[in-house]
């Protein structure tokens, strides 16, 4: 009984798990309160499950691991910066339009009152469009590279930084709220999203236990939809498709599937999570991070759905939901508890640790999990 | 070592050798020995036990990890028991393999001496070892020459193996073993197969000088003519048996053919073979009474000159039609180009001529137009192409069908549909009750089963297509004895129930002629002749080696 739960659950997640639960017990011997480390797992859990969701299509189309998805990130941080350029322009146009159509309820009072979520929802409007076509692009080229996925996908992700590196400091942006004070032009390092959609999920239904628990609900609920799409899709003929591609590409071929077809629908769908996961973290976390921001975000996202027990070349739902939760928690209690109790700042070495070894772990258990 | 003693005993004596791998017999009984200086033929079908036998005498690693092999082997009356081909090298047996094992950036001479090579003395080999000394390139350029000139061939010892072309490469094979000082037993494995026939003839003079020189040689063909020229005498095997050890002038090519694949004292055919005979007798009534009405009818499938680009099964030039309602085999060697066929007609091997199915034309190289015709197919490679292994059965059962015909699906066709798990559990169901397949239930993952009930998942996918003509590759390739007449059998009556034509492909001609109605051979990717199954089995021998007798062949 206790074997086959072990067996089913896999060691590194148990281990794992009884690392993140002694932490708990010790949190408060240290001093640190355990409905606070709870609440802010939960909310480091909302933050980022959109972008670990974003690794299940590639996978189960026999793409790897996306270690591509700043590529989605950034067509995200486009999105972001765009409807805060223009944000009043867009609330212009709703107007117009309202007035053009008769819509009574669509008047200024009710943009006003929820001011805030459409801006979040153009966020999102403005960014598919671009990273559906980039992840079209992103596809093609991992269709040429069959079996090196994953190394050219970090590539990809690595250059596509780079690129907008540059690209931020030319792009025309104007609002003051987004431009180098100095120059006037070219945009900050780190943007505010503070007056237009700060905690537009994290505060909607949130429920406040007490002074230090607050239950984030609308982030939650947000990232229950986005699985459940995702799950429906990975149900849907398409879904079925893509998953019998990655688990035998020749079997496809030969029940008349289009192999490259699938493959490129499979990295698109990826690389439009990561784009909606980082607009989600980024309400939460209350900034835009540009230029190099994006540049190591792949990493805790691919430890994360390993970490939930995926493998290369399978992954479901529920790796995405433990993943997280025992990542994020992990993340959250040891900067905590084990910096109190040995005085020094232990957090970034143990996520290291955790993270890559991780991706290590499941990369060398690649070969047992093929054919 | 005497010379004497050398006389009395032959150079090489094998007793009582059998091997099975897992419980698959492969062979039994094998005893035979060979003199100092004699040529002998060994000959039998794919799958008779050659390789397996030669992998024994070189010791190669398969054999000793697989359990060993039982009997004696004696090299000069002492009992030898390689356990690694450089063990076999060393007491002096010498084997070039059907494959060619030569590095190609390396010239003739690199590639004859490799690891043999002369070495200049130095100062530096006494402080560490040979292994830093320089090559002596003049000595080693005239060893190679010498070599290459016993063979009776002109090979510039300085070419590169990249550069030559195939019949080369062959002689140079030889031509290291021959280099060997110690060489007294050599192993040839089918080394007329790539040779022009001038090149082949200069190997086999090549040959009959080496053998004089004292050299044994063992010499393994398909082409029964060279074998019968060449050898003093010739070995038949069959199913893992000796079936036939004798001079070789007592033997004629047509006997030679019949002893191969010939079908006497197969117990376990017996039962088959009474169904052939039924059936065919069935069939001649049938035949009767259908033949008019059948030449009205248009063929089910009409090939006309195909060509298909599938590596190691390349097919040149392919004509044939299959009537409605007909089990069609297909046969011949491994390598001729049989599983080019079916494998080019549903459009997974790039390919070329006309291909009519039910008198319409098919779209070759796209596997949907094939499926979207109502065609199907069962994969020669279960693993690689016919099963999804980690997914549940099924899934492998329907998956087909969901994709091509857009069953076991719920939703709006064409905008969203989702799959209905519930349909496709109940179908997997039915054909697992149906061909009693072995497994735990629809969930098991197809890689957990046997082979004969993962050929069974394979079949169950193609039956749930309801195809007009079904191709099935190696139907039983790989499985053992009961789950093949288990296969077989529901072929059989697949095709009695719904009057599908099924086209076979198979390397075991016992097999195609206890299930098809004609069977076709295919040689060198071209159609040999086409039989009715109860032609005798000779006549398939003769085709399958290359003996055309074009008067005996039907032409339908």
């Amino acid at each position: 009984m206790i074997g086959k739960f072990i067996e089913n659950a896999g060691w590194p997640r148990i281990i794992i798990a009884l690392f993140l639960a002694g932490l708990f017990c010790a949190a408060p011997f240290v001093g640190v309160r355990v409905d606070t480390s709870l609440s802010n797992t939960l909310v480091r859990f909302g933050m980022n499950g959109v972008m670990v969701l974003a690794m299940i299509p590639m996978v189960q189309a026999g793409c790897g691991l996306n270690f591509g998805l700043p590529l989605g990130i950034i067509a995200g941080l486009l999105g972001a910066t765009l409807s805060i350029e223009w944000n009043e322009e867009i609330f212009k146009k709703i107007i117009e339009l309202s007035a053009q159509y008769k819509i009574t309820w669509l008047n200024a009072e009710f943009l006003n009152l929820h001011h805030d979520a459409i801006s979040f929802a153009s966020a999102i409007i403005i960014a598919v469009p671009i990273v559906a076509i980039l992840g079209w692009f992103y596809g093609k080229l991992l269709n040429r590279v069959k079996g090196d996925e994953m190394m050219i996908a970090t590539y990809v992700g690595f250059s596509s930084v780079s690129f907008m590196c540059i690209a931020w400091l030319l792009l025309p942006y104007k609002n003051p709220t987004m431009v180098w004070g100095y120059a006037g032009k070219g945009l900050r390092t780190t943007i505010s999203v503070e007056g237009y959609w700060l905690h537009v999920l994290s505060d909607s239904l949130a429920i406040d236990i007490n002074e230090h628990l607050r239950i984030p609900t609308g982030m939650l609920i947000f990232f229950a939809v986005m699985a459940l799409i995702v799950w429906i899709f990975m149900r849907s003929k398409t879904g079925t498709a893509i998953t019998a591609v990655g688990s035998n590409p020749e079997f496809a071929r030969a029940s008349g599937v289009n192999v490259d077809h699938m493959r490129t629908i499979s990295v698109m769908l990826s690389t439009i999570l990561g784009a909606i996961g980082i607009i989600v973290y980024e309400q939460s976390f209350g900034f835009i991070q540009l230029y190099m921001g994006p540049f190591y975000m792949a990493l805790p996202a691919v430890a994360s759905i390993l970490l939930g027990g995926a493998s290369v070349n399978k992954a479901g739902i529920l790796n995405v939901i433990v993943g997280t939760f025992l990542f994020q928690g992990i993340l959250t209690m040891t900067p905590s508890v084990i910096n109190s109790y040995l005085q020094t700042d232990m957090s970034e070495v143990i996520r290291l640790i955790v993270s890559n070894g991780m991706i290590l772990y499941a990369l060398t258990r690649k070969v047992r999990a093929g054919r | 070592m005497s010379d004497l003693n050398n006389k009395n005993t032959p150079l090489l004596t094998l007793e009582n050798i059998g091997k099975d791998f897992y419980g698959n017999r492969v062979l039994s009984g094998i005893n035979f020995s060979i003199e100092a200086g004699e040529i002998l033929g060994l000959v039998g079908e794919n799958g008779a036990g050659k390789s397996t036998l030669l992998n024994i005498l070189f010791g190669m690693p398969v054999i000793n990890s697989t359990g060993g092999h039982e009997g004696k082997i004696f090299l000069d009356g002492k009992p030898v028991n390689f356990t690694s081909p450089t063990q076999a090298l060393a007491a002096g047996i010498g084997m070039v393999h059907q494959e060619f094992s030569l590095i190609p950036g390396f010239t003739a001479t690199e590639n004859i001496l490799l690891n043999r090579e002369d070495l200049n003395p130095s100062s530096m080999s006494y402080i560490f070892s040979e292994r830093v000394s320089t090559l002596n390139r003049d000595a080693m350029e005239q060893r190679a020459r010498a070599a290459i000139h016993t063979l009776g061939v002109n090979i510039d010892p300085d070419m590169k193996i990249s550069e030559m072309p195939v019949g080369y490469k062959q002689f140079i094979e030889i031509a290291r073993e021959i280099d060997r000082k110690n060489t007294r037993l050599l192993f040839l494995d089918e080394p007329t197969a790539v040779l022009t026939e001038s090149e082949a003839d200069i190997l086999l003079i090549a040959l009959k000088k080496l053998a004089r020189s004292g050299i044994a040689i063992v010499f393994i063909s398909h082409r029964l003519n060279e074998v019968k020229d060449l050898c003093n005498r010739i070995i038949i095997l069959r199913d893992g048996k000796l079936v036939k050890d004798s001079p070789a002038f007592d033997l004629s090519v047509r006997e030679i053919a019949s002893l191969m694949v010939g079908r006497e004292n197969k117990t376990e055919n017996q039962n088959l073979n009474n169904d052939t005979e039924q059936k065919n007798n069935n069939d001649d009534s049938d035949d009767e009474n259908l033949k008019s009405k059948r030449k009205k009818i248009k063929p089910a499938l009409k090939v006309e000159h195909l060509w298909v680009d599938m590596p190691g099964e390349t097919v040149r030039d392919v004509s044939f039609e299959v009537k409605r309602g007909e089990i069609f085999g297909i046969g011949g060697l491994a390598g001729h180009g049989k599983l080019g066929i079916p494998n080019g007609i549903m459009g997974l091997y790039p390919a070329g001529g006309k291909v009519r199915l039910l008198g319409k034309k098919l779209k070759l190289n796209q596997p949907r137009q094939a499926l979207n015709r109502k065609m199907a197919f069962v994969s020669e490679d279960r693993r690689g192409v016919g099963l999804l292994l980690d997914e549940p059965l099924d899934w492998n059962i329907t998956f087909t069908a969901m994709q091509v015909q857009g069953r076991f699906l719920i939703g709006i066709p064409g905008i969203f549909q989702l799959r209905n798990e519930f349909a496709m559990k109940r179908t997997a169901k039915k054909f697992i009750d149906a061909l009693e397949i072995k497994c735990t239930g629809s969930n098991q993952k197809a890689g957990e089963l046997s082979g004969g009930n993962q050929q069974k998942v394979c079949l169950a996918k193609a039956f749930v297509l309801k195809p007009e003509v079904l191709l099935i590759c190696e139907p039983t390739r790989g499985i053992d004895i009961g789950a093949k007449n288990l296969v077989l059998d529901t072929i059989r009556e697949y095709n009695k129930k719904n009057n599908t034509t099924i086209i076979i492909t198979s390397s075991e001609l016992e097999e195609l002629r206890s299930v098809c109605n004609r069977v076709a051979i295919v040689d060198e990717g071209k159609i040999a002749g086409i039989l009715p199954a109860s032609s005798p089995a000779e006549e398939f021998g003769m085709l399958m080696m290359g003996q055309n007798n074009t008067e005996e062949v039907e032409n339908l």
